[in-house]
């Protein structure tokens, strides 16, 4: 079950701590993967960790002739494209009477507009090979909303909308677009916060703890896999039950 | 009938499993071939690719019928 042996797929934000396991996860499979992200060095330490198989590509999503030309690098370094991962995200927080411009504009850029102009960009090659997988990481935010993250919700809720649109369009081609929304997931970021915060983040998590980076993985996994050819649409919740969407 | 009409007619044969016959210069893809918005846009990436040409977005929103493609490749070509 779930073999990718044959497949190449690109994920996007691969030196942060959730991408860097999807990739992972993929290699393992089989996958050839693409790494992009901004830091060079943390990719070139995954890729040479991971071994053959695995390919650099640093791309910065701030800028849209980066963006444009990812696929086609990425389709000459491994041969084609047949899954993509938009899972780089930043964040700008901030209470919404206090949002700049800028705040919103950068999040929504990077986190939705760049996610839009990657599909966009695959999608020739998928519809050629009669089979793609997009897979776009939103967050449980984008369905429950949350306190200082106006621009961060909007643009993962963006995300299920277009994901939806896009699998709408192309499931006749055996493409199939999903998305996957993490709840709190142990990163770098999370390690941060004090046993406290902790404490009262475990405690609206009906599972007790906060979720991995693997078990984000997982989930991106199954939709990348042939076995969810007849899954598109769908958002998958990832959240150890904080929200039973 | 030249040459490149008769291979813009084969692949338009193949692509939408259409009649030969019913494949004239005035037949629109959508209105008479039966094509969707989506079988258009693969339309033009296998005349792309027949022909080695590059067709922008622009102009093929304006190849409407088989004797618009007919036209525009040859004069592409």
């Amino acid at each position: 079950m779930f073999d990718l042996n044959g497949k190449c797929a690109l994920v996007t934000g691969a030196s942060g701590g959730i991408g860097g396991a999807i990739a992972r996860t993929l290699h393992e499979a089989g996958a050839t993967v693409g790494l992009s992200g901004t830091r060079e060095e943390p990719l070139k330490a995954l890729a040479a960790d991971l071994g053959d198989r695995a390919h650099v590509l640093p791309c910065n999503l701030g800028d849209p002739e980066a963006i444009e030309a990812l696929p086609k690098q990425a389709i000459a370094a491994m041969g084609g494209l047949d899954i993509l991962v938009n899972n780089a995200g930043i964040t700008r927080d901030q209470i919404f009477m206090r949002m700049s411009d800028d705040d919103w504009q950068s999040v929504l850029d990077v986190n939705l507009t760049a996610a839009m102009r990657l599909c966009r960009g695959v999608m020739r090659p998928m519809m050629k090979a009669r089979w793609g997988r997009i897979i776009n990481i939103s967050s449980i935010v984008g369905a429950t909303g949350n306190p200082g993250q106006a621009n961060y919700a909007a643009a993962k809720a963006g995300l299920v909308g277009m994901t939806k649109s896009i699998a709408y369009e192309v499931a006749s081609r055996g493409i199939t677009a999903n998305a996957v929304a993490p709840g709190f997931i142990a990163t770098a970021m999370t390690d941060k916060l004090s046993d406290d915060q902790k404490a009262t983040i475990n405690a609206q998590i009906p599972a007790s703890r906060m979720g991995t980076p693997e078990e984000i993985a997982a989930a991106v996994l199954y939709l990348a896999s042939s076995e969810a050819g007849y899954v598109t649409g769908t958002t998958l919740h990832v959240n150890g039950g904080m929200a039973m969407l | 009938m030249s040459d490149v009409a008769d291979r813009v007619k084969k692949i338009v044969v193949e692509h939408l499993g259409v009649e030969e016959e019913k494949v004239t210069e005035s037949a629109s893809f959508i209105d008479d071939l039966g094509a969707d918005s989506l079988d258009t846009v693969e339309l033009v990436m296998a005349f792309e690719e027949e022909f080695g040409i590059e067709i922008p977005d622009d102009a093929a929103e304006t190849i409407q019928t088989f004797g618009d493609a007919v036209k525009f490749i040859s004069e592409a070509t």
